[in-house]
């Protein structure tokens, strides 16, 4: 089907349903910053209606990968399809989480206003939002649980606040396929769960979400396809399948203290998620 | 030698142009500082330098068009100098901006000394553009500045959302298909011309701070977009305004250093006095609080001592309370204010009880003691009644 067809061999490749076009294909992606290359020759393909997370360590080209997918960096080599064709053609249909510190929370803004700026693609040139956006504005941060907060200029803000505004922001968006960047990075508890409940909401709505994630224990809690990724496409596809001890190590070099810990002494009466009980061993 | 008459018109004109350059770069200047881009101005506006002089040799002219051209192709230059230098070299931002700021002020300098020295160049005065001389703004300057600054706001206020969406947050906007690397080329289009409209009376040098200045002042005293970019106009017509009638009304006086004077009082007071972010209101509300702690904690050991009584209302003397607290400094000083707010009653002598009404207060905000949390009041009436 892909020129790269030959190279996907990869146990568990994320092809659902034959005639079914991918959410998003990724092919032979290689993207360098300057002499380094980020990402090597990566071939991924998540299927539609998964809850993904992207698992690799420090500098494994997770946000790059992101924002590859988004055209926000330009490869070196290789090919991004959403749904079938460029980014460019489908961008209506990706919506996008960046990470939190990745603005400046003091800028003279109300939270509304933040909210609103998901609908500026749809709005198009000149126009300004009117009450429609308004009302869908509140709408998504009623969604996420801070409607009270519309009119708070964004710097009085918490950081799992900061992150609910800029969900609700994805939220107005109302695409097909979501691009999250680290949303649950210093959330409290209360928040992660939140953010977790309404991901599996958007899944059961048959949307795409893909996630960057930190936190190796509650993958196979909150996501069924997950991504590891080390510069290299380690491997990909249902959690079950592909979230494994070796994979794990092939992705992190075999520094995986808390998964060891979880292996050597299996769970007494086992639930699906063998590895939350090595939370002890967390770092 | 200035008849009445005249002196008024020359000063209805160094006003009108003092108002129209403040306008712009409060507006324009409010962007470069929301994006952390406020030095750029200041490379840009000594990167201006050379153009005027260059301009003037080509034509061998003081024409504004022609001066405020070459002014806007050196501007410009010098801000694609360091985009470019920060995208292609690992020079950082800051360092490409000072090389750049330098190295074509260095330029313009010579060239500037070059033309003093020929026999048309003692009369251009080019030598003004340095501090500004806003007494030399004549009617056909102001007509040039006019139509650049409206042309400015009108793209301002056609593109507001785009621009709000690309200083923010650029990298969402560029996943929505908003055109980020042209706007951002737009912007720095538009403040070359706010640099270029207020260099014959601002002067290349202190140039950025007209553009610093008005957002810094406006920030402090708004939480909108929209009204900091407002109020960093009227600051920088304000300012633009009264330094330059001061300095017009003394001899030979630089208009640039009066402006900026102006506009560096209007900051000192924003910073000073501004609700919210101001100094004043951020120490006010952090004595508040420590004031608001210590009766907090003094509430909490004069109920402590009272669940030891029979009678809880029994009076005790401040020294009970010293011998509880690392500050017992304080403790006449807010036993007083609790008195104030009717939580503790002075017995004679000097001994001091909880009142009925600090006896609940205290109930409910330290109701769950325990030895083990005796410190930790679950919530505090005490604080939300003040």
């Amino acid at each position: 089907m892909s020129a790269a067809a030959g190279r996907q061999v990869h146990v568990g490749d994320g092809r659902v349903g034959g005639a079914d076009v991918a959410a998003i294909e990724v092919r032979d992606l290689t993207v360098a910053y300057r002499d380094r290359p980020v990402l090597w020759d990566v071939d991924v393909t998540v299927p539609k209606g998964v809850l993904m997370a992207i698992v690799g360590p420090n500098g494994a080209g997770k946000t790059t990968l992101i924002k590859a997918i988004l055209g926000l960096v330009r490869p070196a080599a290789g090919q991004v399809l959403i749904n079938g064709a460029p980014f460019d053609a489908r961008r209506r249909e990706v919506a996008y989480v960046p990470q939190r510190g990745s603005v400046d929370w003091d800028f003279p803004t109300s939270v509304l206003d933040v909210v609103m700026m998901g609908l500026y693609g749809r709005l198009g040139w000149l126009r300004r939002p009117g009450a429609a956006e308004r009302t869908a504005a509140l709408a998504a941060l009623e969604k996420v649980g801070i409607g009270a907060l519309a009119d708070r200029q964004i710097s009085q803000l918490s950081g799992g606040q900061q992150q609910r505004v800029f969900l609700a922001r994805a939220l107005v968006q109302d695409a097909p396929i979501y691009l999250m960047d680290e949303p649950f990075q210093g959330v409290d508890a209360t928040t992660e769960r939140a953010i977790v409940a309404l991901l599996q909401e958007l899944r059961a709505l048959g949307r795409t979400v893909v996630v960057v994630h930190h936190d190796l224990q509650t993958v196979p809690e909150y996501f069924d396809w997950v991504l590891l990724l080390n510069v290299r496409r380690i491997a990909a596809g249902p959690v079950g399948e592909v979230f494994t001890d070796e994979n794990l190590r092939a992705t992190y070099g075999g520094r995986v203290p808390y998964l060891r810990q979880a292996h050597v002494e299996p769970p007494a009466p086992a639930p699906a998620a063998p590895f939350r009980l090595g939370r002890a061993g967390g770092e | 030698m200035n008849l009445p008459f005249d002196f008024d018109f020359t000063l209805r004109t160094v006003a009108l142009g003092a108002a129209i350059l403040g306008i712009v770069s409060g507006t324009l200047g409010t962007y470069a500082v929301l994006r952390g881009q406020s030095l750029l101005g200041d490379a840009i506006s000594h990167a201006a330098l050379p153009g005027i002089a260059l301009a003037f040799l080509l034509t061998g002219a003081r024409a504004p068009l022609v001066l405020v051209l070459g002014a806007a192709l050196a501007g410009w230059a010098g801000a694609l100098g360091v985009i470019a230098i920060t995208r292609r070299t690992r020079v950082p931002y800051d360092a490409a901006l000072g090389l750049v700021l330098s190295v074509f002020f260095g330029a313009g300098m010579v060239l500037l000394t070059y033309i003093q020295r020929l026999p048309s160049g003692q009369q251009a005065g080019l030598d003004t553009y340095l501090f500004g001389q806003a007494a030399a703004l004549l009617p056909r300057d102001i007509a040039v500045m006019s139509v650049l600054g409206v042309a400015a706001l009108v793209v301002i206020t056609l593109l507001w959302k785009e621009l709000k969406l690309l200083s923010f947050d650029p990298e969402f906007g560029a996943s929505i298909g908003l055109p980020v690397r042209r706007l951002d080329i737009l912007l720095t289009t538009l403040l070359v011309i706010a640099i270029v409209i207020g260099l014959q009376a601002v002067g290349v040098v202190l140039m950025s701070a007209i553009l610093i200045a008005p957002t810094a002042a406006a920030r402090q005293w708004s939480d909108r977009l929209g009204r900091t970019v407002f109020l960093a106009a009227l600051f920088g017509a304000a300012a633009g305004v009264t330094g330059a009638l001061i300095s017009a009304s003394a001899q030979r006086m630089p208009t640039g250093p009066t402006i900026v004077l102006v506009a560096g009082c209007v900051v000192a007071v924003s910073l000073l006095v501004a609700p919210g972010r101001g100094l004043l209101a951020e120490a006010i509300r952090h004595w508040r609080a420590r004031r608001d702690l210590r009766e907090l904690a003094l509430l909490e050991d004069l109920f402590i001592v009272a669940r030891q009584h029979e009678n809880p209302l029994h009076p005790h003397p401040p020294i009970v309370l010293r011998t509880m607290t690392s500050r017992p400094d304080t403790v006449a000083h807010t036993l007083r204010s609790l008195e104030r707010r009717g939580w503790v009653r002075r017995g004679r002598d000097d001994v001091w009880a909880l009142t009925e009404e600090g006896w609940r207060t205290a109930s409910d905000t330290f109701g769950d003691w325990t030895p083990e949390n005796w410190r930790k009041p679950r919530r505090s009436p005490a604080l939300d009644g003040s």
